[in-house]
């Protein structure tokens, strides 16, 4: 190499170092440029406001804070509805349909098939959303959700709970999957038991998943708790034995209703057929309704007491009238009315305990059609207990401009209308309570509702004293008597009618209404057993017993003092006073 | 630049030089420039800095890129002593060994998402077409520096086979970014050599003349989908286009100051790609906002003006030309990833060099280093003609 060559060469590396120099320059200040756009030089569209903007949209959600439903309690706050959290998985099938390799394991830990899945998800390929499964829970849910299965995501439920299972089930009803009320109580007190919920903003991931929340938007409101009248031990008994008496009876339906006598509560409202509502798969849309307030039936001669109400009320009778039922049938009209037996000549208790056809039939025809119609809608007939609970039925109580004596004697024994359970419950409730009606109802109430007398209280007592001979030898529910407490009540033996609109005489429901104590009644309960099959069927013979031993247990329950204690006994009496309260023991005491 | 013709001047006078020769400082005897030393140390700090945040303090990944960092500085001691000379007369085995690790990469190579790039030794994987980006400016710079300068048409022929040759086999892999690299290290050796302004402008028409060419017949379609994404990342948002919206949606979101240590959104939740390798600066524009964008480009830029001036101070055009190469490539790798990044350039697979987690890129760039470090303290002697 010359030294000349050396020379230009050496110029050469200078002038291009130079050259090297400033494209650094310009390429550095290209590059800061363009960072400066995106990072400090406004510009809405493309700016960093817009990015910004849009990283956070990226980032924060808007997620709902589930609320908490509120429980369902009976009046002694023990859980009759609880919710319970859930996580539900759900995918997006969108992105799940990427990770093909992941739908086996995916499949096995959902128990699912995985053809199964695989075809959902085709289903599904075009949508954003699929539920995988619903309501599990979270600790199973958190092992799924650990696979990080790509577009498989958890979200945070309740899910409702039923601790009483069948026993309660038409009273308080179920939600649906959402925490949506759809029958019985959690429908009619949705909004006060739902709450609202929240909002609140979080931070999620490339794959949804939630990593911190950043703000509370919302806090989400908590349902409110409902605590019903019904007693669940008492609920538990009348349903057990309800349960007991349909299948001893191979009955296809029955119901049982208990009032507190007090205040007009439903200590107990049980149906069969009933149903898990834990449990749905398979229901049974026979198990749904609330028999005892969606389905009326004719009260039969459970009615009777009231007529005699009317007569009494009338003037025209009293108790001393005596009514000739000779020779043990009437006829009305092109209809036969007939007594099982002549009863001969008898006063009006007497008609009330051997539940006379004819006896009653002839006082009604003494009455005012519209006066008996009257006192039965002031009973409580025909119109709505008012308890909101849906698909009440309201029964049918018709009024006719001009009475015919069939219509008013049939009206008199219980045909011609109808009646739910809980109406009849309400209606024996005034003559419990001397005469006074008070309002029904299903949820505790703080207050006494106001009642108003709609009975003249001598005369309900009067009906009283005739209902009490129903449960004493001789009449005709002697099945009904609770021996350690006082009790009055009425049979109803009703002929069912058939599909061709005429009563068939084959299907019966039987029925009875009853209470008790009967000197300071506590209890009042109406019980109906639709269609037994197995020969018997009179109120007398399947009612009454169930009323027997629901009624007495549920007196015990109550603390209520036993009125005829056997007196030779004083054992009996001695463990009384250990184990029962002072109160108690005082009103023990003198009837000693 | 007087210290420039004061070596000049040196080395015209050869029988001078024994007199004037200066104590051998401290730096010079370890062969270590303490400048250099001292940037590289800053940016490599701060680079595990970033790295543990767009790992999102994985502690294993650290270690394996902190056990990379030592070996890659234990190479650059090392290298730094090598005799510059010995690495000119050995450097076309270097560059034959890299060929064939190229070709053997073709055949036995493993890799993923359809690109052939590693060798598999055992636990070790590397990737060859990162020793050629080293061999690359070695060999050139040794041909050309055997030659008179400015290089003849011959010269220019022969060195474009040189060039060629391992380019189009990365290509083949195929990894566009680093093959370009390749080329880049190799035709800037060219350039600083004196290449005459008229090839240059030849080249540069050709260049320009091929483009619709090279658009049509050469480039694949997901390259091609890479440039038209450049332009209008919009175009297939959830596809092409996803990652460059996301990195400018990272960067944007940083604004002036950012958003802190480990506090990126985009980066953290995962809506960042690749965000602990390609595009690390976006976790850093985030978290540190346009200011430690400038701080980490001004560490780049120290760390090139100190590789120009050792360049420049070079004894002979061998070292001259390998160390601008070596420094200019450096610069080149910085400006193709951060131009990726911030949406300038098309989407080319280039990490951040020093920064970007990967030990086989770090190794060859702290080996260039060492060679940087080598030309700075060699001993001033007279090159025997």
């Amino acid at each position: 190499m010359t030294m000349k060559a050396k020379m230009y060469s050496v110029k050469i590396y200078r002038w291009r170092f130079y050259g090297v120099y400033l494209m650094l320059i310009v390429l550095t200040m290209a590059l800061l440029w363009r960072l400066s756009k995106l990072q400090i030089i406004p510009n809405e569209h493309r700016g960093f406001e817009f990015l910004q903007e849009q990283g956070t949209a990226r980032t924060l959600r808007t997620e709902k804070i589930p609320a908490h439903r509120g429980v369902i309690t009976d009046r002694y706050g023990k859980y009759l509805a609880v919710s319970t959290p859930v996580v539900s998985l759900w995918a997006d099938p969108r992105k799940l349909l990427t990770a093909e390799e992941q739908w086996s394991l995916l499949a096995d830990s959902l128990n699912m098939d995985r053809i199964q899945l695989k075809d959902k998800l085709k289903r599904y390929s075009s949508k954003k959303f699929m539920y995988l499964s619903r309501q599990l829970d979270p600790s199973d849910a958190e092992r799924i959700l650990r696979h990080n299965i790509k577009g498989v995501y958890g979200r945070q439920e309740y899910k409702r709970f039923y601790p009483a299972g069948e026993v309660a089930a038409h009273v308080v009803g179920f939600t649906n999957i959402d925490d949506q009320g759809q029958e019985g109580l959690e429908f009619v007190h949705e909004r006060w038991l739902a709450g609202t919920s929240g909002e609140r903003q979080v931070l999620k991931d490339l794959s949804g998943r939630t990593i911190k929340d950043v703000d509370l938007l919302k806090q989400e409101v908590s349902g409110k708790d409902l605590a019903l009248s019904i007693d669940l031990r008492i609920q538990s008994l009348a349903y057990r034995e309800l349960k007991t008496a349909v299948k001893a009876h191979a009955a296809k339906a029955g119901s049982v209703v208990l009032l507190d006598a007090r205040n007009g509560g439903i200590l107990a409202m049980v149906n069969q057929p009933s149903y898990n509502p834990n449990d749905r798969r398979q229901l049974d849309p026979n198990a749904l309704p609330n028999r005892a307030i969606t389905d009326p039936v004719e009260p039969a001669s459970t009615v009777k007491p009231l007529t005699m109400m009317v007569a009494l009320e009338s003037g025209r009778f009293s108790l001393n009238s005596t009514i000739d039922t000779n020779p043990g049938y009437f006829r009305v009209g092109r209809k036969d009315v007939t007594d099982p037996v002549n009863y001969g000549v008898m006063d009006l208790t007497k008609i009330i305990t051997k539940s006379s056809q004819v006896g009653i039939t002839k006082v009604a025809l003494d009455l005012d059609g519209s006066e008996i119609r009257e006192m039965f809608f002031r009973l409580g007939f025909g119109q709505s207990v008012g308890i909101g609970v849906p698909s009440e039925s309201i029964g049918v109580l018709p009024n006719y401009k001009n009475w015919l004596p069939i219509d008013q004697a049939s009206f008199s024994y219980g045909y011609g209308l109808s009646v739910t359970i809980v109406q009849l419950a309400q209606a024996y409730s005034v003559i419990a309570n001397g005469g006074v009606k008070k309002p029904v109802s299903i949820l505790k109430l703080d207050n006494q509702p106001d009642s108003s007398r709609v009975v003249d209280k001598k005369i309900a007592q009067q009906i009283v004293g005739m209902l009490e001979t129903v449960v004493k030898p001789g009449g005709t529910a002697t099945k009904a008597n609770l021996e350690s407490y006082t009790s009055a009540g009425k049979t109803g033996t009703v002929r069912i009618l058939g599909v061709d609109g005429d009563y068939d005489g084959n299907s019966h429901s039987s029925l009875f209404v009853g209470f008790a104590p009967t000197n300071n009644p506590r209890i009042i309960a109406a019980i109906a057993i639709h269609e037994p099959s197995r020969g018997k069927y009179y109120g007398g013979e399947v009612a009454a017993p169930v009323f027997a031993r629901v009624a007495k247990r549920s007196l015990q329950l109550l603390q209520t003092p036993p009125a005829n204690l056997p007196l030779k006994d004083s054992k009996v009496v001695r463990i009384k006073k250990v184990s029962n309260t002072q109160s108690v023991t005082k009103k023990v005491e003198p009837l000693i | 630049m007087s210290s420039v013709r004061h070596y000049d001047f040196l080395r015209r006078m050869p029988e001078a030089s024994h007199d004037l020769r200066q104590r051998l400082s401290f730096w010079q005897v370890i062969h270590i420039d303490p400048i250099l030393l001292l940037l590289l140390f800053a940016l490599t700090v701060c680079g595990l800095w970033v790295l543990y945040s767009a790992s999102e303090g994985n502690i294993r990944m650290m270690q394996r890129q902190g056990v990379f960092f030592v070996i890659a500085y234990i190479g650059l001691f090392a290298v730094a002593q090598v005799r510059l000379s010995l690495v000119a007369r050995w450097s076309i085995f270097l560059y034959l060994g890299g060929v064939a690790l190229l070709i053997a990469v073709l055949f036995i190579g493993v890799g993923a998402k359809g690109a052939q790039r590693w060798l598999s030794l055992g636990s070790f994987r590397f990737q060859p077409s990162e020793i050629m980006k080293l061999a690359m400016p070695i060999v050139i710079s040794a041909y050309l520096s055997s030659k008179a300068l400015p290089p003849r048409f011959k010269h220019i022929f022969w060195l474009l086979i040189l060039v060629f040759v391992p380019t189009s086999l990365i290509m083949l892999q195929p990894d566009l970014g680093t093959s370009i690299l390749v080329a880049a290290s190799g035709l800037i050796v060219l350039f600083y050599a004196g290449l005459s302004w008229r090839y240059i402008l030849a080249a540069f028409t050709l260049i320009v003349m091929s483009i619709w060419p090279m658009w049509q017949y050469v480039l694949r379609d997901y390259q091609r989908q890479r440039v038209i994404t450049l332009f209008d990342p919009e175009s297939d948002p959830q596809g092409a286009g996803w990652n460059i919206i996301q990195s400018k949606t990272a960067i944007g979101s940083g604004g002036i100051t950012g958003k802190g240590w480990l506090e990126g959104t985009q980066s953290h939740l995962n809506f960042l790609p690749e965000s602990h390798t390609d595009f690390i600066i976006a976790v850093l524009a985030e978290e540190f906002g346009f200011i430690g964008v400038v701080v980490l480009l001004a560490l780049y830029l120290l760390i090139i003006f100190r590789g120009l001036v050792i360049a420049v101070n070079g004894q002979d055009s061998f070292r001259r030309l390998l160390a601008g190469s070596i420094t200019l490539t450096f610069f080149i790798y910085v400006f193709v990833n951060v131009g990726m990044v911030a949406g300038l350039l098309p989407v080319v697979g280039v990490p951040l060099p020093l920064v970007s987690l990967g030990g086989t890129s770090l190794v060859t760039l702290m080996l260039g280093f060492g060679v940087l470090m080598a030309i700075s303290t060699e001993q001033r002697r007279v090159v025997n003609k």
